[in-house]
């Protein structure tokens, strides 16, 4: 075991998954010469050099097209986006290419691509640097979107985002690069699907993913010192979503909350919502909360920007109010 | 070339409008649905440099991409016409299992990479397609056949830049037929030499007549050869025209009878005809017995089996989407 970084657990999947295959290649905006803006691929342009670890101009759609051409031949392509604002201009070749590629030529041709991302609010980037967007992605038919929420999972989700034979969003966060954890020092792979309780409890289920999850698991501390038991529960991928671990988590809690970072308006929250609605409904003891963002374009002020995202706080509160507490 | 080869592109390029004559009939019958783009007065551009490319080898064959517009490429790159009209009928056994249909026709065992509805978007594909055998030191190409409508994308642009910058194995076929849907190129466009447009990328180009084969297969030999030698992509211009409308939809209200007159006077199919017939290769009423074979075979083989082919399965609604059958340790599901 060794304590590592998001970041650096980033870097050694791409390291030993481009030592493994050499039809794996990264390509992004400053990930070569410059070692990439959150330090993921740092070190990889001097050991595989310009032909596997590609600077790419600043065309993010073309970009991703290419790489979704490369993997029709077998490739498989780490992209990277610096910033999932810039995503957006991505967004055909991605959903209107790699996410149909295989339904529209029946089955014959794979795009097995990976697009790793930040999506997040952080230190006052302001509106265009500051999108999260996993709504989109994850209302998306053919492709796989997850969310890890530390070092383990960003290692070992990218390794089998590699491996798999699906186009894999890997929504990353600004706030998490730099967060530690232990992780093994032997090889190993997190699935792409599946929820995971990370946090066992009793009376009520605080979901998240991505970044929300830390909030839940702060909240979940504060809720146990007034004698509340909450479980969190990490979604991990938000598409195939596991309708399962949601069931069962509530079915035994029979409170829920859902904390996002996005705005409310057909997201994230909306979604686990009518999934609890569904297929859990009459476990239900209590109206559920959803934990969001203000409905505004992120603002520059760090006052306004504090604001106008979920913090621990927020979490703790719906849930005292989901508990009758408030 | 011999005379065979000159008789069998001959052949080729009448089955072809043979072939989209009789979607067009189907279409009417309403046997074939959604949007429908014929490929009627082109065919000397997909016919002529696609011989010069490597087909007939299955995936060893250079790679081939396209827009809407696109049985023809599919059939030249060596996709069974039978399959093709069969997606058209939205069968199981199309080229795409019924679920791509006119637009997206793909055949992967031919290296035929597909059809796409938006325009501009196989720019940056092809260039992908071009990079995976740059890097696995195949001595394959890509070949992108696009219309003049997409070089206003920012694709076009964007990836003729990589391409370049990364000396991508890749040939840009632009089929300039000069209108974007109902819109004519000079009002669209401020530069009507298409090729011109790569010199910006300074990237090797050159502009032709599209409605000779004989000019497309020399020029094609030659853009051909330079991109598999390793020299880069290339970028190809012919001018060509179409003389249906742009889909089924379309009543080419925006041009005149006259200027369709004057392009059918250069059909490719009649100049080929003439010219053969000129050199004693082939007898004018070889060529009726031969559109005579064609048409049976159409009916006889073609229609047939896509008429009788059975249609996907409602209970297969939701294959395809992601892999079937995905490997438990990269996918999951999780277990605690």
């Amino acid at each position: 075991m060794a304590e590592t970084a998001y970041w650096e657990a980033i870097r050694r999947a791409h390291d030993e998954e481009m030592a493994n295959d050499k039809l794996v290649i990264a390509m992004g905006e400053d990930i070569g010469v410059a070692g990439g803006t959150y330090k993921a691929t740092s070190g990889l342009f001097e050991k595989y050099g310009p032909e596997r670890i590609i600077d790419t101009p600043i065309s993010e759609n073309s970009y991703t097209g290419i790489g979704i051409g490369a993997s029709m031949t077998g490739m498989r392509p780490i992209i990277e986006i610096m910033s999932i604002n810039f995503a957006l201009l991505a967004l055909d070749t991605l959903i209107n290419a790699a996410a149909k590629i295989r339904y529209m030529s029946g089955g014959q041709i794979a795009c097995p691509i990976v697009m790793r991302t930040p999506g997040g609010t952080a230190h006052q980037l302001a509106a265009q640097h500051s999108a999260r967007l996993a709504r989109m992605f994850m209302s998306t038919s053919g492709l796989r979107v997850v969310t890890p929420r530390g070092p383990l999972d960003a290692y070992g989700m990218l390794k089998s985002a590699v491996r798999s034979n699906d186009p894999v969003i890997i929504i990353e966060h600004e706030q998490m690069y730099n967060l530690k954890e232990d992780i093994p020092d032997e090889e190993f792979f997190r699935p792409l699907e599946g929820a995971e309780v990370v946090r066992e409890g009793s009376d009520i289920t605080l979901i998240g993913y991505n970044y929300s999850v830390h909030l839940c698991l702060q909240a979940a501390k504060r809720l146990e010192a007034d004698g509340i038991s909450a479980e969190v529960l990490d979604l991990r991928a938000l598409k195939p979503l596991d309708r399962e671990s949601i069931r069962k988590s509530v079915e035994k809690t029979h409170r829920v909350l859902v904390a996002e970072e996005d705005e409310a308006p057909v997201g994230v929250g909306a979604e686990i919502m009518a999934v609890v609605t569904e297929d859990c409904f009459y476990a239900l003891d209590a109206q559920p909360v959803r934990i969001h963002a203000a409905d505004v374009p992120v603002p520059y002020n760090a006052k306004l920007e504090k604001a106008a995202i979920p913090s621990a706080d927020d979490v703790y509160h719906g849930a005292l109010k989901v508990m009758g507490k408030i | 070339m011999n005379d065979a080869d000159k008789k069998r592109l001959l052949r080729e390029m009448i089955f072809y409008r043979r072939f989209e004559d009789r979607t067009f009939e189907a279409y009417m019958e309403r046997k074939i649905g959604g949007f429908l783009h014929l490929y009627t007065g082109q065919e000397a551009v997909a016919t002529g440099v696609l011989e010069m490319a490597r087909t007939g080898q299955g995936t060893d064959n250079d790679y081939v991409i396209t827009g809407y517009r696109d049985h023809v490429h599919a059939i030249k790159t060596g996709a069974p016409a039978r399959e093709v009209m069969a997606e058209l009928y939205g069968k199981e056994t199309g080229s795409s299992k019924g679920r791509g249909g006119s637009m997206h026709i793909f055949d992967a065992s031919q290296n035929f990479m597909g059809g796409y509805a938006l325009v501009g978007q196989p720019f940056p594909l092809a260039a992908g397609l071009a990079m995976g055998c740059k890097h696995k030191g195949t001595d394959q190409i890509a070949i992108c056949f696009l219309g003049d409508g997409a070089n206003n994308q920012g694709t076009f642009h964007e990836t003729m830049n990589m391409a370049k910058v990364w000396n991508l194995p890749v040939l840009f076929v632009c089929e300039n037929n000069q209108y974007a849907i109902g819109t004519h190129i000079n009002r669209s466009t401020a530069v009507l030499d298409q090729y011109k447009r790569v010199c910006a990328y300074d990237m090797e180009a050159s502009q032709h007549d599209g409605m000779d084969i004989d000019v497309v297969m020399e020029a094609s030999k030659k853009a051909v050869d330079f991109v598999r030698s390793g020299k880069g992509p290339y970028f190809i211009e012919f001018m060509t025209y179409r003389y249906r409308g742009h889909s089924m939809s379309d009543a080419k209200g925006y041009r005149t009878k006259e200027e369709e007159a004057e392009w059918q006077k250069r059909d490719p199919i009649k100049i080929y005809s003439e010219r053969l017939i000129e050199a004693g290769i082939i007898k004018a009423a070889d060529i009726k017995a031969m559109e005579k074979e064609i048409d049976d075979e159409i009916e006889n083989d073609i229609i047939k089996f896509a008429e009788e082919s059975p249609e996907p399965k409602v209970e297969e609604l939701t294959k395809y989407v992601l892999d079937d059958n995905p490997d438990p340790r990269w996918v999951g599901p999780l277990h605690k």
